[in-house]
């Protein structure tokens, strides 16, 4: 029997990248808030450069429920599983995967909140790909640019505005929509070969630009900036300079007061009560059961977790899963198109030892609706990014471009000259959700518990494949120019897989027919329900989702904060 | 959370101090014509003067170890190019993980490594330890493309861990027990882990002017469990963070 705990305003669950925004500006106005968190506290002693470690042995040092519920997924409803990964892609602790990621803080574009007005408006709407669920955001990027604002400056990103106010600075991103100001940081330094690849992209007449990033250019909020050691990629940062919500928001929301911090708790479901609505919490710590009350549940889990929770919060008002009655719960799924890269390989070192991944030369000319598609045969593009980033082992790893061997002599000649003389782009490309990509419980494969894991059935479609195509070409021009001496291509694209950048399942629209979550992120049918992270949004763009995931959670908690008595429970 | 103590700390880095290294760093293409074959695994060998001595296995049995010792030393040769797997120690790396973070793996290795053998003997006429450097690298060429026969499952997803672990052994941190004095480090011109990197600190490096400084992540003084104490008063913030951490009821 499950110990029932005394009622809280506000319970969040995951105090990662969104719960940990969501907690600052609802404990400032005085709101009582319980943050749920599966991991621990995490320290900068916790995060010893050590790529052993960081990136092959999945953080041993925290408490990783999630490694315990890795997503199963397959292609399409007939193809066969996929082998399932070992460590999952996202973390438990406080901050969640803040704490590791790479920290790229972009803003989305304008077009990306309008995918279908503006491609029916310049093409005419049969250039909708066939079989696309894709609707207009509820807002365009206006709306959301107060919070994009708030969430720079209290989190803390570095780097060069583009568009203030209208006017186009051509040192940043002259697509970028409309900002109020700069960036509270300057951008992250630079070093001869990303100024090598700065040089080229301008003589190719395109717009390079140093693209933003969660972390300090300089000493920010008296924590101290960048150390360019290294192991930044998936590795946490030993002087605090990399912006998770552990080191900005969360301890500031705790100063309040106002938030108590739950760590090690393993959330099952959400509780309805005899009103239909959601009444609270179960989680377990160390087997131990516990019923948190609330009158506001925001969950705040990555995507996989938020929809897998919905659908085994079963009850008499939501048989199928909460807010679950339209059967939108895990549609319009989708995961960023990062794959099919482009590698290059130099004559000379590029000295990548010390760099980090957000730090890197941009170009967008060829992302979203930058460039006409009048004569193209897909709409969306990619973001081109080229960054600073290299350890020991992956650089043993690397790719051989067809020389040698993966092994021998011949192979450690290779190695032994060439380790610091190749660089492997990031291209971010424009995805769309589909009638026939989502995500469910799995009928076989369950978590240690005996509830099902998360499913994922999703592959990248012709629209998709077709960006990833045509960003390559312009990838490898970029590379020729600055002197790459050869050039390999990954496949276009199939399965999605489980990824990184995960998002829909609890869309965010004003049709509850087609949409999960209200244009303010609260269930449409259990209003005291919010949701918050890339799971809401219902367009990737070509750049990462954090950022705007946490501008959202602002946004949300703000809107809780202006009208908590109207979106809360009473007690029944 | 995990710490590494003062006295693991010493202890490894004793091992790494003085981890034997074999002889020279000739090829050992010739090495069918310099040692005859020896042994069948698991029967003690006569000594050689390049047998490097043998720390106590933790998790691998002797012949298991003979076989695969001689598999890393085909996948990161001892060359012209310096020293390879062997002188890293991953073979013993490799050991050591398989009873800790790399357990999943124990049953792979114990059927991998006799199916390798067995598949030598039935192929190439003898154990894989006895056969020249040529015959062993083509053994392994069909281990790696999953011609060989007689593993469980396809000998190319064997040969992707071993080949893995074997990368790990030779370039990760020598805290692990690999990269022994550096040596994998050394070879592809890693000049080594820092905890600051300065703007001029990378221009040196630009100026092939950085040189290696030859330090386990764990030898700075902030990620060992002995100075934690030290850490915790210079950061009083995360003392009342971590006094926060319990489920509170």
């Amino acid at each position: 029997m499950a110990t029932t705990l005394k009622e809280t305003d506000v319970v969040i669950i995951g105090l990662g990248a969104v719960g940990g925004v969501a907690a600052l500006p609802l404990t400032q106005a005085g709101i009582e808030v319980v943050g749920l968190e599966a991991g621990t506290w995490l320290t900068r002693r916790d995060f010893a450069p050590d790529e052993l470690r960081n990136n092959y042995r999945g953080w041993p040092q925290g408490v990783q429920k999630a490694n315990q519920e890795i997503p199963t997924s397959r292609a399409t409803a007939s193809s066969p599983t996929a082998p399932r990964g070992t460590i999952h892609p996202m973390q438990n602790a406080v901050g969640g995967t803040s704490l590791h990621y790479w920290a790229q803080s972009w803003r989305l574009n304008p077009w990306d909140f309008k995918v279908v007005s503006e491609t029916t408006r310049r093409y005419g709407a049969g250039r909708i790909p066939k079989g696309s669920t894709v609707e207009d955001w509820p807002f365009g990027l206006e709306e959301i640019e107060p919070y994009y604002d708030k969430v720079e400056y209290e989190v803390g990103v570095s780097g060069q505005a583009g568009n203030i106010d209208g006017k186009i600075d051509p040192r940043g991103n002259k697509f970028e929509g409309p900002r109020k100001r700069a960036y509270p940081m300057p951008p992250l330094r630079g070093n001869e070969f990303l100024d090598k690849m700065a040089g080229a992209a301008r003589s190719l007449g395109w717009h390079p630009f140093p693209g933003p990033a969660a972390v300090n250019s300089r000493s920010y909020q008296n924590r101290s900036a960048c150390m360019y050691h290294g192991f930044c990629n998936r590795g946490g940062c030993h002087v605090d300079a990399k912006n998770s919500t552990a080191v900005t928001t969360i301890p500031r929301a705790q100063a309040t007061g106002k938030l108590k911090v739950v760590t090690s708790a393993h959330v099952t479901t959400i509780e309805v009560g005899s009103d239909g609505l959601p009444s609270g919490v179960n989680y377990l710590t160390d087997g131990v059961e516990y019923f948190q009350p609330a009158k506001v549940v925001l969950l705040a889990g990555y995507t996989y977790e938020n929809v897998r929770l919905l659908l085994l919060s079963t009850s008499k008002a939501f048989p199928d899963g909460l807010s679950n009655n339209h059967h939108q719960v895990g549609r319009h799924y989708f995961s960023h198109h990062q794959g099919a890269g482009v590698s290059a390989l130099f004559p000379f070192n590029i000295n990548a030892w010390y760099g980090l991944p957000a730090q890197g030369i941009a170009v967008d000319n060829w992302a979203d609706d930058n460039f006409d598609h009048g004569t193209l045969d897909f709409i969306g593009g990619g973001n081109l990014w080229v960054y600073s980033d290299r350890r020991p082992i992956g650089a043993a790893g690397m790719n051989t471009f067809g020389r040698v061997p993966n092994w021998g002599s011949q192979w450690k000649a290779f190695i032994k000259e060439n380790a610091d003389r190749s660089n492997t782009s990031y291209i971010q490309k424009s995805t769309l959700p589909y009638e026939d990509n989502f995500l469910d419980l799995d009928p076989v494969v369950k978590d240690p518990l005996g509830y099902p894991v998360c499913r994922v059935t999703a592959e990248y479609k012709e629209n998709e494949r077709r960006i990833a195509a045509y960003t390559q070409d312009k990838m490898e021009q970029w590379y020729r120019e600055a002197g790459a001496i050869a050039v390999q291509r990954g496949p276009v694209g199939g399965a999605m897989g489980v990824s990184t950048h995960a998002y829909g399942g609890t869309r965010m629209g004003d049709n509850p027919e087609t949409n999960v979550v209200n244009r303010w992120g609260f269930s449409h049918e259990a209003p005291n329900l919010g949701v918050l992270g890339a799971s809401v949004m219902g367009t990737s763009g070509a750049h990462n989702p954090t950022l705007t995931a946490q501008a959202l959670a602002w946004r949300t908690a703000e809107r809780l904060v202006k009208n908590f008595n109207g979106i809360a429970r009473r007690r029944s | 959370m995990t710490f590494i103590s003062r006295r693991d700390l010493l202890k490894r880095a004793a091992v790494v101090g003085v981890a034997p290294v074999a002889g020279t760093f000739q090829s050992r293409d010739d090495r069918g014509a310099e040692s005859p074959a020896l042994h069948e695994p698991g029967v003690a060998r006569p000594f050689q003067g390049r047998d490097r001595a043998r720390e106590p296995l933790e998790n691998l049995t002797a012949g298991e170890m003979d076989i695969l010792d001689a598999v890393v030393a085909r996948l990161i040769p001892t060359d012209a190019n310096g020293p390879g797997a062997t002188e890293a120690r991953a073979a013993h790396y490799i050991d050591r993980a398989l009873g800790g973070a790399l357990a999943s793996s124990r049953p792979a290795y114990t059927s991998g490594l006799a199916a390798l053998d067995r598949y030598a003997r039935s192929s190439r006429g003898a154990a894989f330890t006895q056969l020249s450097a040529t015959d062993q690298n083509s053994v392994l060429i069909d281990v790696e493309t999953g011609a060989a026969t007689g593993f469980t499952g396809s000998s190319a997803a064997f040969f992707a861990l071993l080949l893995n672990h074997t990368h790990q052994g030779t370039f990760g941190d020598p805290y692990y027990g690999g990269n022994a004095n550096f040596v994998g480090w050394d070879l592809i011109s890693y000049p080594g882990v820092r905890t600051m990197v300065t703007a001029a600190d990378q221009q040196q490096l630009e100026k092939h002017a950085l040189k290696p400084n030859h330090k386990s992540a764990y030898e700075t003084d902030m990620f060992t469990k002995a100075t934690a104490r030290l850490e915790d008063e210079s950061l009083p913030r995360l003392d009342a963070r971590d006094s926060d951490a319990k489920a509170e009821v």
